[in-house]
């Protein structure tokens, strides 16, 4: 490995938006704390080495505190049932949350927060923790006054309740999504710190639903010439995108459910599309009406955002279909190896194409690589959790993922990414990601050639 | 024998939604998107051998489950749920312009009336001349005389110009009338009148330069007007990314070893930009192989096994789950009272000031300064960084502080 005049990352804007005052005071202190560890670093190493033969299980003298002395949960009485009726994480486990990437965006009704990547098992996503968008705010609706209405090319327009949505036979699925502008900012260069942020617009939860097509049956939909349907918001942008129908066709559903109760109402509470393997932005939520029509829309989210620019000056149209893509979420940007030895490198791959068939895992940069272990279930369009074993041995390590689909789709680096799409396209970026492991124990984002 | 047909019915029911996938693969091109059903309805094979009894009725169920069955092969029977949308309510909802203008409403706007409109409902998110990026990307700019003639901007060629405006990107004048009339002004969306509409979006196209200062803009020139979009022909329908089954436009490769000669790392995040995402360590769950780096402090110089760090200190303080007990094992009690001030102040006065907080602000802040130290918020007398003490410790302390329960 080489480490030659490195191309710094484009520095985000300051952390107003994240730290609260005293933070920042803190963090300006950082030099005179620091001289001032140092003095006591070195009047402790003595100290310190005894500290480490701690760590090994022959010092534990008579045996561990914490087995030895009895608890206080093992000795006293615990809470009783129905406590908490609507139950909550630990409170040991308050780290994991939804955080916004400071200077990302300017305000909040307009913004995204990016789910915690880092700290996920498996592919559910808890409902709690899925990553959010607004455009124009969010809104907890009554399902009561909700409507959905269908229209364009149909032999009857029609109106259906939420009790009429819920009292059909519904479908219950389990699919990723993923918002277009995942990993957007790393294009050019590194520009987030973690998992998180790099690829935090992602989550995949189990939907329930009506097919639309079944609704687009019922009200007798022309599917000679309606090869388009526009879905429409309820919210104040009454946000607007156009889905092929052959997506409809395939598996686009109609959902109120989210991982067993209603959807969340960051989530489009009471009602959203559901468009397996497409960008979020086409999910819409608050999901009002479906239009049938023979013509895409051009809406404002296909023609001003979400359009990707292109070297020649030409912006893709359209673009929809998130391709095969992986990352490993632990140990990934920002964490630190609590010490050498045995780690699982534990990471998702998905497809808007189909299954995931295999995941590479190479820990030096790229060089060679290994097929991790694919851990059930593997589902269409729906995330896939890989694992794989390693040994860090305290020296620097390259760790990246690439994952291949069913189609035989493979994930592609950054370097194949931008010899074709450039570096100014913000959306669909499915590079391989590489997390550095240095001597010192952290793991940071680079980006590798 | 009713319970059984009913079964029978409910079971046949159940076969064509349950077990009929959405979307089952290797269909023929022609069945696509057809609901199919994977298994036949065995009715008319068990029926007549195991039912005897009354015919007639049996006859009749049989006739109303393979109709049942039947109506259900395509899509469940709906029909009897939801209603009829009336016109009225078609026309309230149905708010959507077309590319090809289908949908809009007849009406007009001149520029000067759209800059009146501006300057009251627009200008301060957008600023004066639909160039501030203070709250949105801006709209207006990037875009030349020439590019109304060519249909391309080419200012998106080059590095010119830092941020794309959306005279810079939009191709369908269409999306202007749409989507200022569906959401904007954005925390009063959908109350401009329809001429209003109008004139805004000529007084944006007169800011880009597209069309003069005396332009009315009116549903009988809208193709006329964009014909004179600066970016008309920009985009681009040629990609592997809209067309399900279409051919993706870069592969990645199989190799599986001696892929690349050298490695180079080409792009890190700069360390003064570490702490850019506030305290990466209260981002990481405090269990398992791995601790969220500590990214208010510098970057470690060698590595420190934390693993070894947390045992060792843990059978230091004898393991005390009990915070009072923590705080005398690492000598926090040393220099706060519970209730009186030493060398720092009373642990009920930091109880004090931290209450207003929400806990976890509480938490979180007094988490950073026990670790990291600090002065000035008590008086000039630094407090040391405490970073010896395990950080399940320090939270746990953290958390007795903010609950302010010291008995």
């Amino acid at each position: 490995m080489t480490f030659p005049p490195q191309r710094p990352g484009r520095l985000q804007k300051a952390p107003e938006f994240f730290l609260t005052r005293d933070a920042m005071t803190l963090s300006r202190d950082d030099r005179r704390s620091f001289l001032r560890k140092a003095f006591l670093a070195a009047g402790g190493a003595a100290g310190a080495l005894a500290l480490l033969k701690g760590a090994f299980a022959a010092d534990v003298g008579e045996g561990d505190p914490a087995i030895l002395n009895l608890p206080a949960h093992t000795k006293g009485l615990g809470q009783p049932v129905a406590a908490r009726p609507y139950g909550l994480p630990s409170k040991h486990e308050e780290n994991l949350q939804r955080r916004e990437s400071p200077g990302l965006t300017r305000v909040g009704a307009a913004s995204v927060s990016f789910a915690p990547l880092q700290g996920f098992f498996g592919i559910i996503t808890p409902s709690g923790l899925h990553f959010e968008r607004h455009h124009q705010g969010w809104w907890d609706i009554d399902p009561a006054q909700h409507r959905f209405m269908i229209n364009g090319l149909v032999k009857q327009a029609k109106v259906y309740t939420m009790d009429d949505l819920m009292r059909m036979p519904s479908i219950s699925r389990m699919h990723f999504i993923e918002c277009g502008a995942n990993t957007g900012m790393e294009w050019g260069n590194v520009a987030v710190p973690t998992v998180q942020y790099t690829h935090g617009m992602l989550s995949c939860c189990e939907f329930t639903g009506v097919p639309l097509k079944w609704l687009l049956d019922d009200c007798g939909a022309d599917f000679k010439k309606g090869k388009f349907v526009l879905a429409e918001g309820a919210d104040g942008s009454s946000m607007t995108r156009t889905i092929n129908m052959a997506n409809v066709l395939d598996d686009v559903m109609v959902a109120y459910g989210m991982n067993g109760e209603m959807l969340r109402p960051e989530n489009g509470y009471p009602l959203r599309l559901v468009v397996p393997g497409v960008q979020g932005v086409s999910w819409v939520k608050y999901l009002r009406r479906i239009e049938v029509g023979d013509q895409p829309y051009a809406t404002k989210d296909e023609t001003i955002h979400y359009v990707d620019l292109m070297p020649d000056g030409q912006h893709r149209q359209y673009t929809s279909i998130q391709e095969v893509k992986s990352v490993i979420t632990s140990p990934s940007g920002g964490q630190v190896l609590i010490d050498k030895g045995y780690f699982n490198v534990t990471g998702i791959a998905w497809s808007g194409r189909g299954k995931i068939r295999k995941v590479d895992v190479s820990v030096d940069g790229g060089k060679n690589w290994r097929t991790a272990r694919l851990e059930t279930p593997v589902l269409d369009k729906c995330l896939t959790r890989f694992n794989i074993d390693w040994t860090w041995d305290g020296g620097d390590a390259i760790l990246m993922s690439r994952a291949t689909d069913s189609t035989g789709h493979v994930q592609p680096s950054i370097t194949e990414l931008r010899k074709v799409r450039g570096t100014k396209s913000i959306y669909h970026n499915n590079s391989i990601q590489s997390w550095l492991v240095s001597a010192n124990g952290e793991v940071s984002n680079v980006q590798v050639g | 024998m009713f319970r059984w047909v009913n079964r029978l019915l409910v079971r046949a029911y159940v076969d064509t939604q349950m077990n009929a996938p959405l979307s089952p693969r290797g269909r023929g091109a022609g069945e696509r998107g057809r609901l199919t059903l994977r298994r036949p309805i065995p009715l008319s094979l068990t029926l007549p051998h195991r039912g005897g009894g009354n015919t007639r009725l049996l006859q009749a169920a049989l006739v109303s489950a393979l109709a049942f069955a039947s109506a259900h092969a395509d899509s469940p029977q709906l029909a009897k749920l939801g209603r009829p949308a009336t016109p009225a309510e078609v026309k309230a909802w149905d708010i959507d312009v077309r590319p090809d203008f289908t949908g809009l409403p007849p009406g007009a706007g001149t520029v000067a009336r759209g800059q009146e409109v501006w300057e009251s409902r627009c200008e301060n998110c957008h600023g004066a001349f639909g160039e501030s990026n203070e709250v949105f990307t801006p709209i207006v700019g990037g875009t030349t005389a020439e590019d109304v003639k060519t249909g391309h901007v080419a200012s998106l060629r080059s590095d010119t110009v830092p941020q794309r405006t959306t005279l810079m990107k939009v191709s369908e004048l269409s999306v202007l009338w749409d989507y200022i009339n569906r959401a904007m002004p954005w925390n009063q969306p959908k109350s401009l009148t329809t001429d209003d509409v109008y004139a805004v979006v000529a007084y944006i196209l007169n800011m880009g330069g597209v069309v003069p200062s005396d332009y009315v803009l009116s549903d009988k020139n809208m193709q006329a007007t964009q014909n004179r979009l600066p970016n008309r022909n920009g985009k681009t329908r040629e990609h592997g990314l809209w067309e399900q089954g279409a051919k993706p436009d870069v592969q990645g490769s199989s190799c599986m070893t001696n892929c690349a000669p050298k490695v180079t790392v080409t792009s890190h995040l700069p360390d003064y930009a570490r702490n850019a995402h506030g305290d990466i360590a209260l981002q990481n769950r405090t269990l398992g192989g791995v601790r969220g780096a500590e990214t208010l402090e510098p970057a470690p110089q060698t590595f420190v096994a934390l693993a070894a760090r947390n045992r060792g200190a843990a059978a230091a303080t004898g393991g005390a789950s009990d915070p009072m007990k923590m705080a005398q094992a690492h000598a926090c009690l040393a220099c706060h009272g519970i209730g009186n001030k030493i060398v720092g102040p009373a642990l009920l006065d930091v109880h004090k000031k931290y209450a207003a907080q929400r806990p976890t602000d509480a938490i979180r802040l007094l988490t950073v300064r026990i670790k990291s130290g600090g002065s000035g918020a008590w008086g000039s007398t630094a407090m040391p960084p405490q970073d010896h003490v395990p950080d399940a410790e320090i939270r746990a302390i953290a958390e007795w502080i903010a609950a302010g329960k010291f008995q």
